[in-house]
């Protein structure tokens, strides 16, 4: 699809001040007043919409419309971990499942490794109507080329209109590499999807960090690909499998990698504040070492991590792997208690994506509870021991 | 051996905002730098370039003023600089912009070994280096965290996969994009700064390119459209709770409500 944003001269009577609507400062004013779009444009359209008729979109020679007819179905990639099918793919199912109900259309998975066959009942009973499996030594382990033939196979083979992979590792490796094979369009963790009837799939992501959200199509290419990263979507209830095994193979050839795996070795398993849903954060409002017990009780009690600042780290009271912050982890937990934390911005900096904030601190002033969801303006040595007895009581009611 | 390394020109900060009265993107000042994670990449490069001995070229796709990123690359000891620049190249997503690194590669020499950074703070998707491999036809690894070693053929790498650490052979040519933390990035030095000051950057155009078809490129090229930004939902409306408020039986009923006591 051709189109370019035109200058209408006439109207461009302020340049300075249009050139400066340009987030991406792609418009450049040149100093003769003319005003030139550079190749730093990404059509955003924010100059056609406030630049008071100065810009114009002109949509030239329209690439023809594909046959969207011709792309059925609903389609997610499974992600294997060790032999076993990861989370991510049963959150994609759900939302598969969910999409291709909207246009009344197939949900189809794709599974390739060695020796897969069983889980291929799992995944029907995740909502796929069809699991197309390539089972082959040669796929055991995840490497790029014989991986990217197999989905290339895949796609030839049941056409689907949408494509979700996970934004794991592998995912993100993928997924682009199977987009460019098919020239076809690819947004990264979208955090939103739906699809018109058209089976145009909506997507918004997040740029800049997070700091702004954009809605993306793919209006004239298929498949459409989008990654989703792991626990952006739940996973959906199991139902009675429904659905068929479809088994596919490779040639020889297709399974071939120039990349040869010469060693592996494993990582420790503890696994970090990062992974963990729920997190204590403990400050410098705890006064003595041994109080921090209290904390990690809380933890246990929520099934959750206890976490610090970097000031309880300097003391030695907690170990660095437990520092939340810009020179610690950055987590993303659905809740994070802090307690006693000033909230300091190199603190907060690795927090403030956490999905519910609870603050407790005695300071109404404490710049933790402009970030906070929840703020408890008490004490610490108060409000958990308190908190701590009632969900013992609570549980010991049941 | 030749060595090409793609970085990019991002926006200063990315604290960017979106005013909520006229939907624009609020951005202090128009302040450009190179990306943090390609300064890895450019690392990665030189201790490569270093241990092997090879010309490393740094490649950026993007509006004149791109060059800034360049010419500090030549300050981190990169010899030639390749700059990708036509305004038929602008809009350009993800597809466009491997496909026009890879003709610019193509145009610029034949490099064994192409480096990337592992994503970029604007665009963000960490997609652009694989494919760039695709379009070349070569393999790729992505998230490398070591090079083990650099033989006349092949570079040794290891790959950091959440679960394991594998070491991995690569045959030439192929790409690799690189982990933040895999080194250090060198600080520009002031002495190459000044003895690369005039050093000549070649500017390559889509007339230069093999292929020639502008449908390729740029807006054209790109099979995604952003319909719309805006502003992330805001948080919903803050709950206080204070010493009279019996803080701890609320915050308990909302954990309950929340269902984190669910477990128990
Ligand atoms: C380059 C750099 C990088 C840094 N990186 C990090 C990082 O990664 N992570 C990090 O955490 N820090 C980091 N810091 C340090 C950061 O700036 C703060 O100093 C630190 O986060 C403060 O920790 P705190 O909130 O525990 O302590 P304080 O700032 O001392 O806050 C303690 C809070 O507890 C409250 N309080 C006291 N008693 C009670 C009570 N009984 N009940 C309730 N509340 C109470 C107080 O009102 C106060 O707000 C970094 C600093 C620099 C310069
Ligand atoms: N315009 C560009 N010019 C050169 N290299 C780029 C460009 N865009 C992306 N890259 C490379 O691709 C990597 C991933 O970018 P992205 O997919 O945008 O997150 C970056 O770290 C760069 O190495």
């Amino acid at each position: 699809m051709s189109a370019h944003i035109a200058i209408i001269r006439e109207k461009a009577t302020d340049p300075e001040k249009l050139a400066a609507l340009c987030p991406f400062g792609a418009i450049e004013c040149h100093s003769d007043g003319t005003l030139e779009i550079n190749s730093g444009c990404r059509m955003c359209r924010i100059c056609v919409k406030n630049g008071g008729g100065a810009f114009e979109l002109v949509e030239d020679d329209a690439e023809p419309p594909i046959d969207k007819s011709q792309w059925r179905g609903v389609a997610v990639v499974a992600e294997l971990v060790e032999g076993r099918i990861h989370p991510v793919t049963f959150e994609l199912l759900g939302k598969a499942g969910e999409l291709a109900g909207k246009v009344g259309q197939p949900t189809i998975c794709m599974l390739a490794g060695h020796n897969i066959k069983p889980l291929a009942n799992e995944l029907l009973s995740y909502g796929a109507d069809e699991v197309v499996c390539y089972d082959a030594p040669e796929l055991e382990n995840f490497l790029i080329e014989p991986y990217t033939n197999a989905l290339t196979d895949f796609i030839n083979f049941r056409r689907p209109a949408v494509v979700l992979v996970g934004g794991t590792q592998s995912g993100r490796s993928l997924a682009p590499r199977a987009a460019a094979r098919f020239r076809t369009g690819l947004t990264a963790d979208c955090t939103f999807l739906d699809i018109s009837p058209d089976t145009d799939l909506e997507q918004i992501r997040p740029a800049y960090g997070g700091n702004i959200m954009a809605h993306i199509g793919t209006p004239n290419r298929r498949p459409q690909f989008a990654t989703v990263r792991y626990k952006i979507f739940p996973i959906p209830p199991k139902r009675e499998p429904n659905g068929k095994v479809t088994m596919r193979t490779l040639a020889a050839a297709q399974l071939k990698s120039a990349v040869a795996i010469l060693a592996a070795t494993e990582k420790s398993r503890e696994t970090g504040i990062e992974e963990a849903d729920v997190l204590i954060a403990a400050g410098r409002g705890v006064k003595r070492p041994e109080d921090l017990s209290m904390l990690e009780k809380l933890a246990g009690l929520l099934n959750g991590r206890l976490a610090s600042t970097r000031a309880l780290v300097e003391a030695g009271w907690c170990n660095p792997k437990m520092q939340i912050g810009l020179s610690g982890r950055t987590v993303k937990p659905k809740l994070i208690i802090t307690c006693g934390v000033s909230g300091a911005i190199q603190f907060a900096a690795g927090m403030n994506g956490s999905e519910l904030i609870v603050a407790i601190n005695s300071d109404p002033d404490a710049p933790i509870f402009k970030i906070a969801d929840v703020a408890i303006v008490d004490d610490i040595y108060r409000i958990v021991p308190e908190l701590i007895a009632k969900i013992e009581t609570g549980a010991a009611a049941k | 051996m030749k060595i090409a390394v793609c970085i990019k020109q991002v926006p200063g900060t990315a604290q960017v905002e979106i005013d909520p009265e006229t939907g624009t993107l609020k951005r202090d000042g128009a302040s450009t730098k190179m990306n943090p994670f390609d300064l890895y990449a450019i690392e990665t490069a030189m201790r490569i370039k270093e241990a092997a001995g090879a010309e490393l070229t740094a490649v950026t796709m993007g509006p004149p003023q791109a060059e800034a990123v360049l010419r500090e690359a030549f300050m981190m000891g990169a010899d030639r600089a390749v700059l990708l620049s036509d305004r038929r190249f602008g809009g350009a997503d993800v597809l466009a912009t491997g496909y026009t690194l890879s003709q610019g590669l193509r145009a610029a020499g034949n490099f064994d070994l192409i480096v990337c950074g592992r994503q970029t703070t604007d665009g963000d998707t960490a997609q652009v280096g694989a494919e760039l491999a695709e379009f070349l036809g070569i393999p790729h690894v992505t998230n490398v965290c070591a090079i083990c070693e650099i033989a006349q053929d092949a570079i040794v790498a290891d790959i950091d996969w959440p679960l394991q650490t594998a070491r991995c052979r690569l045959p030439f040519p192929c790409l690799i994009t690189v982990d933040k933390n895999i080194f250090e990035p060198r600080l520009p030095s002031f002495k190459l700064k000044l003895a690369t000051a005039g050093q000549p950057i070649t500017r390559i155009g889509m007339d230069d390119l093999p292929d020639k078809n502008e449908k390729h490129y740029g807006l054209s090229g790109s099979p995604t459209r952003v319909k719309r930004i805006f502003p992330p939902e805001a948080k919903g409306e803050r709950i206080v709770w204070s010493g009279n408020d019996a803080p701890a039986d609320k915050l308990h009923q909302l954990l309950t409500a929340h269902k984190f006591l669910q477990q128990l």
